[in-house]
C-alpha cells in the first residue's frame, strides 16, 4: 500500500535543514499505526509527504503501486482528492459552510451533483451520529463534534489511507477517547489509517508504533497488545 | 458552463461581507456612472452647441469693407470704400472653388414702426438678398416661397418676412400671400414665410426679418452699385480660406488696398468658428475619457486590493480545500468569478444609472420641443463601455488569483 525508500528531504530555509534522512518504511492495506517522535524528529514532514502536500528530495515513494514523485500541483491535487483523508488538530472546517457542505466538499472536487453528494454526506454524518447537526455551523459544534465531522469529511471520497495529525491534540480526554474509538472503528473496516501524536496513550490504541528521531525511524514496534504502558515515562515527551 | 454550485460559492463568499463587497462594487459603479455621464454630457453639450449653427453652410464666409488701416498708391489711411457690383463679377468670373456668391444688402438699423399692414404695424429689419443666400443659410418656410432669380432680375417689389413679422402683421392663420405690406414707405408682396429660429444668424434674427430682392432694395435705398455684405460658399472639399483668400486679393487690387493692410476687410468664417469648436470639444472629449477612465480605473483596483485582502484573508480556507483536492486552476477561476461578478454588477448598474440620468437630461433640455435625443451615448459606446468593465473585471481578478494559486496547502494549515 505505501512504500517509502530511502525518502530524503532538506528544508532551505537559510540554513539547510535535513529533516528526514533516508526514510523505509512499508505500511500494508488495513493497517492502524501510529507515528511517534519529539517536535523536530520530521514525523509532521513525513505526514506531509505521505499526504502529498509536500515534495521530497530523494527516494521512492509508492502509493497504491503509483509512483509519487514530482507531481504537478493539478495532479497532486487530484491524487490527494481521491486517495487521501485528512484529519487536522484543528479540526480545519471552512467556518461559513455549514456541516453537510463540509463534508461533501471532497466530493465536490470531483464533480459530483449537488443533490448526490448532499445525500452521501448525510449517509457519512449519520453514521458518525451527527444526522442531528447536519444543518450546524462549525461554531454551533463541540469540539468533538467538529472532528467527527472532519473524519467524515475525510472517509467521504473513499480514500486509500487516512492522514491524522495530533486528531485529538485539541481535544479533552474523553471527547479524544470517543474519537479515538471513531477512527479504530474506521479502520476496523479494513481502512489503512496512519495517526501522527506525540501522546503515548494514544499511540496505544494504534496496532503499530514507528517512532522516528532525528530524521530517521528508530524503531518499529508491534503493539497488537496495546501493552504500551501510559506512565512509561521514556514514552512521554 | 453554468455551475450552479459554483455561483452559490461566489453569492457566499460576496455576501459574507456585504458592506465591503458593496463598498468595492460602490467603487466600480462609481467610476463607469461617471464616465457615462460625462460622456453623454460632453455630447449633448456639443450637440446643443453645433446645433446652433445648423442652418449655416459650414463652409461659407461673410466679408464687409471697413477702414483702411495703411496708405497706398497716394491715398491716404482711414479711407472708407465699399464693395460693389462689379467686385461680385469679377470674383463670380475669377476666384477657383468658388460654389456660390452671394451680396447681401443690410442697413444696421430700422426706424421706428418702419412696417405697416393696415392697423398692424412693427420695427423690423429689411435686408436685401439673392435668390442663393438660402444655400448659404437655409431657411425654413412656413407659407409660400423663398425670392427666386427672376424676382431679382426683374427687381420685383415682392418680400418674403420672418415668422415674427407674420405674426405682428397677420392674423393667425390669414394667409399671407400675395398680401401687401408697407415697409419703410414702400409696398411690397409678401411671397413667403419663413420660420426663422432661435439659432445664431451672422445677419441678424431671422424670423424678425423682411427679405426682398437684393436688385429692389439696392434701387430703393439708394445704394447705387454698392453692397454691405458679401457672401461666399466654397465647392465641396475646397477650404472657405482659399477662396477667402482669393477674394480679398482681388478687393484690394481693385480698391487699391494695400496688400497688407489687415483692416480694411472684415470677415467672419465658419469654418474656423466650426475648427475652433470642434477643438474645443476635443478638448472636452479629452478630459472625459481622462477623468472617466480615471475613476473607472480607481475603481478596478480597489476591487483587486480587495480581493487581495480577501485572498490573503482566505488562506487556510483556500488551504484546506487545495488539502481536500482542489486544482489550482479551480481557486483561480473561483477568485477571478467573484471580482467579475463584482465588477459587472456593478458596472451594468452604474451604465444603467448614468444613462437614466442622461435621460432625465435630455427630457429636462428638450422639454419644449419634442427634438432628437442629445444628451444621451450611443449604443455602441454602451457596448464599449460593458466590455471594458468585463475586460478590467476579470484583470482586476488576476493577480489576487495568481495569489491564491500560489498558496501551498501545507503553509495555509500550518498557518493558525
Amino acid at each position: 500500500m505505501i512504500k517509502l525508500r530511502n525518502i530524503n528531504k532538506t528544508y532551505y530555509n537559510g540554513a539547510p535543514l535535513h529533516v528526514l534522512k533516508g526514510i523505509d518504511l512499508e505500511i500494508n492495506k488495513g493497517e492502524f499505526v501510529s507515528i511517534m517522535g519529539a517536535s523536530g524528529s520530521g514525523k509532521s514532514t513525513l505526514l506531509n509527504i505521505l499526504g502529498i502536500l509536500d515534495n521530497y528530495d530523494t527516494g521512492d515513494y509508492y502509493l497504491n503501486d503509483v509512483l509519487i514523485k514530482n507531481l504537478s500541483e493539478t495532479k497532486s491535487a487530484y491524487f490527494r482528492n481521491k486517495l487521501i483523508g485528512f484529519i487536522f488538530q484543528s479540526f480545519n472546517l471552512i467556518s461559513f459552510k455549514n456541516a453537510i457542505e463540509n463534508v461533501a466538499l471532497p466530493l465536490y472536487y470531483q464533480k459530483v451533483g449537488r443533490k448526490t453528494r448532499n445525500k452521501i454526506a448525510l449517509e457519512y454524518l449519520d453514521k458518525l451520529g451527527l444526522k442531528d447537526w447536519a444543518y450546524h455551523m462549525p461554531n454551533e459544534l463541540s469540539g468533538g463534534q467538529k472532528q467527527r465531522v472532519a473524519i467524515a469529511r475525510a472517509l467521504i471520497s473513499k480514500p486509500q489511507i487516512i492522514l491524522a495529525d495530533e486528531p485529538t491534540g485539541a481535544l479533552d480526554s474523553k471527547t479524544s477517547a470517543e474519537v479515538l474509538d471513531v477512527l479504530k472503528k474506521v479502520n476496523a473496516t479494513g481502512m489503512t489509517m496512519i495517526i501522527v501524536t506525540h501522546e503515548s496513550g494514544v499511540a496505544n490504541q494504534t496496532n503499530k508504533i514507528i517512532r522516528l528521531k532525528d530524521g530517521i525511524i528508530e524503531k518499529i514496534e508491534d503493539n497488537s497488545e496495546h501493552a504500551l504502558s501510559t506512565f512509561d515515562i521514556q514514552n512521554i515527551k | 458552463m453554468f455551475d450552479l454550485d459554483r455561483w452559490h460559492e461566489i453569492f457566499i463568499t460576496i455576501s459574507r461581507n456585504k458592506l465591503r463587497s458593496f463598498l468595492t462594487a460602490f467603487g466600480v459603479f462609481w467610476g463607469i456612472f461617471m464616465l457615462i455621464t460625462l460622456i453623454g454630457g460632453g455630447r449633448g453639450l456639443e450637440n446643443l452647441i453645433t446645433g446652433q449653427f445648423n442652418d449655416i453652410a459650414s463652409n461659407s464666409c461673410f466679408m464687409w469693407s471697413s477702414r483702411t488701416s495703411e496708405a497706398y498708391k497716394g491715398f491716404r489711411k482711414g479711407r472708407w470704400w465699399q464693395i460693389n457690383n462689379r467686385d461680385i463679377a469679377i470674383i463670380k468670373a475669377n476666384v477657383r472653388g468658388l460654389d456660390e456668391i452671394s451680396p447681401v444688402i443690410t442697413p444696421w438699423s430700422a426706424t421706428e414702426n418702419n412696417v405697416v399692414r393696415g392697423e398692424k404695424k412693427g420695427t423690423f429689419s429689411v435686408q436685401g438678398n439673392y435668390a442663393n443666400y438660402d444655400k448659404i443659410d437655409k431657411q425654413t418656410m412656413t407659407f409660400g416661397r423663398y425670392l427666386n432669380d427672376i424676382d431679382v432680375q426683374e427687381q420685383r417689389k415682392v418680400c418674403m418676412i420672418g415668422s415674427r413679422v407674420y405674426e405682428a402683421l397677420f392674423n393667425r392663420g390669414e394667409d399671407p400671400i400675395g398680401q401687401d405690406i408697407r415697409v419703410d414707405g414702400i409696398y411690397y408682396k409678401v411671397i413667403g414665410v419663413g420660420e426663422g429660429s432661435d439659432n445664431i444668424n451672422f445677419t441678424g434674427d431671422k424670423s424678425e426679418m423682411i427679405t426682398v430682392p437684393f436688385t429692389t432694395m439696392q434701387k430703393l435705398y439708394n445704394y447705387g452699385d454698392n453692397v454691405d455684405i458679401l457672401c461666399a460658399m466654397a465647392k465641396p472639399n475646397v477650404a472657405v480660406s482659399e477662396i477667402q483668400e482669393q477674394i480679398e486679393t482681388i478687393l484690394k487690387v481693385h480698391h487699391s488696398i494695400a496688400p497688407n493692410d489687415k483692416q480694411a476687410i472684415n470677415s467672419f468664417n465658419l469654418e474656423t468658428m466650426f475648427m475652433q469648436v470642434g477643438y474645443l470639444f476635443l478638448g472636452v472629449n479629452i478630459l472625459v475619457w481622462i477623468v472617466g477612465f480615471g475613476t473607472l480605473f480607481a475603481g478596478i483596483i480597489g476591487v483587486s486590493n480587495i480581493m487581495m485582502v480577501t485572498v490573503r484573508e482566505r488562506t487556510q480556507e483556500i488551504g484546506i480545500r487545495r488539502a481536500l483536492g482542489a486544482k489550482p486552476s479551480t481557486i483561480m477561476t473561483q477568485i477571478m468569478s467573484e471580482s467579475f461578478v463584482i465588477t459587472a454588477i456593478a458596472g451594468f448598474l452604474g451604465i444603467s444609472f448614468g444613462v437614466l440620468i442622461l435621460q432625465m437630461i435630455d427630457l429636462g433640455v428638450s422639454s419644449d420641443g419634442g427634438e432628437t435625443t442629445v444628451f444621451q451615448i450611443n449604443f455602441f459606446t454602451s457596448v464599449v463601455a460593458a466590455l471594458i468593465i468585463i475586460i478590467l473585471g476579470t484583470l482586476a481578478g488576476l493577480g489576487p488569483a495568481f495569489r491564491a494559486m500560489k498558496i501551498k496547502p501545507i503553509e495555509a494549515l500550518s498557518e493558525e
